[in-house]
């Protein structure tokens, strides 16, 4: 978690301000070549800023109250609707995370329509079709390769005891601007 | 997929001959459409041998969980087209087609980062010389613009692949490429050196300093091996 924290993840927050940096010379020099040039560095970048942002905030210690599901009602609720049970659920969205090739993340979304959906973005793409992000998990190697090495299914296991469902349930019950605004506002 | 790291039934018997570790597979007597199977192969030099710039516990956990779990996603994949395409079921094998090229490029990128490299009191590290030696200059300048370039490249991969030096066999052009994930080199560029840029690769060791696994490699890069993809290609 430190090394995450404090090496990884400031090392995207560090990329993402030299590259918006970078792309705001060259709006002022009306440089579009550079500016289309510096795209996949702020996308990649600013990708891995939001991705553990979110990150950290649906994470919680496995011993805190918010680390049951019932911190979450009705998102639970709505995953027995979708999936028809929380263990399925469960399947599904490990079934996911272990399919990634490569880096990347599995996501539990809303989708505009109000509907629960499995998603995975590759590297550091971040969910920003308009999806609310409710849960995220990291599926890089460096989010476990320390302490699990290449039992990425054990991780994955044990990731489901230190989600915060509280956190959830507020992403669950809250439109997609209320997210990035309370993101806006941490950062 | 390279014929060489498809073993052959028949070579497949030899290796349990010859005392290598196969599982005789049931999946291999019970489908009779099931011809070849990829294997892990051995690496000429010692888990250890790599050390101080890759470590011992590196190694092991690379070539014994990482590569054998290509090496069986391979053969899975093999098993499931081949299953597919004897139900004429093509959907079903095209399907197939994104785990195909994970794990058998997985499996072909790793057997080619395995010889590519070389204990540094062997054939490890130095400087290529030769007509591979005058191509570099010529492509890249010098040797030493061409590894700055490389280590540029495996830098600026976003996320998980490989930077490999390759040789374009239209016009006989050396360049740099980088692949997602295991993605192989395929086409008309022939994979001369790869390096591989997975975090697995160096995070026991290295952790997020990942620029110095891709200054310390360069000792332990087997230009012997190189030189005769070169000339081969
Ligand atoms: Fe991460
Ligand atoms: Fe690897």
């Amino acid at each position: 978690m430190e090394l995450h924290h404090s090496k990884h993840h400031t090392a995207y927050v560090n990329n993402l301000n030299n590259a918006l940096l970078s792309h705001a010379t060259a709006m002022n020099a009306g440089d579009i070549a550079a500016q289309i040039a510096l795209q996949p560095l702020i996308k990649f970048n600013g990708g891995g800023h939001i991705n553990h942002a979110l990150f950290w905030e649906n994470l919680v210690p496995s011993d805190s109250p918010d680390a049951k599901t019932e911190a979450a009602p009705s998102l639970t609720d709505e995953i027995a609707k979708t999936w028809g049970s929380f263990d399925s659920f469960k399947k599904a969205y490990s079934a996911a995370l272990l399919s990634i090739q490569g880096s990347g993340w599995g996501w539990l979304v809303k989708d505009q329509a109000g509907r629960l959906r499995i998603v995975t973005t590759k590297d550091q793409d971040p969910v920003v079709g308009g999806e609310v992000p409710i849960i995220g998990v990291d599926m890089w190697e460096h989010a476990y390769y320390l302490q699990y090495l290449n039992g990425k299914a054990a991780y994955v296991e044990n990731i489901f005891h230190v989600i915060n469902w509280k956190t959830a349930e507020k992403r669950f019950l809250g439109t997609h601007d209320d997210l990035f605004a309370s993101l806006r506002a941490m950062l | 997929m390279s014929s060489t790291l498809l073993r052959t039934v028949p070579a497949l018997r030899g290796a349990l001959r010859a005392g290598a570790v196969v599982k005789p597979a049931a999946a291999l007597a019970s489908t009779s459409f099931v011809r070849g199977k990829a294997t892990l192969p051995d690496l000429s030099y010692d888990y250890g041998a790599l050390e101080p710039h890759i470590s011992g516990k590196i190694m092991e956990l690379h070539h014994k969980k990482h590569h054998q779990t290509y090496v069986s996603g391979l053969n899975s994949a093999l098993e499931a087209i081949a299953e597919a395409e004897s139900k004429g079921d093509f959907t079903k094998a095209a399907s197939v087609a994104p785990l195909l090229n994970f794990h058998g490029g997985g499996h072909l990128n790793h057997s080619l980062f395995w010889e590519n490299l070389a204990p540094a009191s062997r054939d490890g590290g130095g400087e290529p010389d030769g007509a591979l030696k005058k191509a570099i200059t010529e492509d890249f300048g010098s040797f030493e613009s061409f590894t700055k370039q490389m280590n540029t490249a495996l830098a600026g991969i976003q996320g998980s692949g490989w930077a490999w030096l390759v040789k374009d066999k239209t016009s006989g052009t050396l360049g740099l490429v980088t692949r997602a994930n295991q993605d192989p080199v395929a086409g008309s560029l022939a994979p001369l050196l790869g390096i591989d840029a997975w975090e697995h690769a160096y995070y026991l060791q290295y952790e997020n300093r990942k620029a110095e696994y891709f200054q310390a490699i360069w000792n332990v890069i087997n230009w012997k091996t190189v030189a005769s993809r070169f000339e081969k290609a």
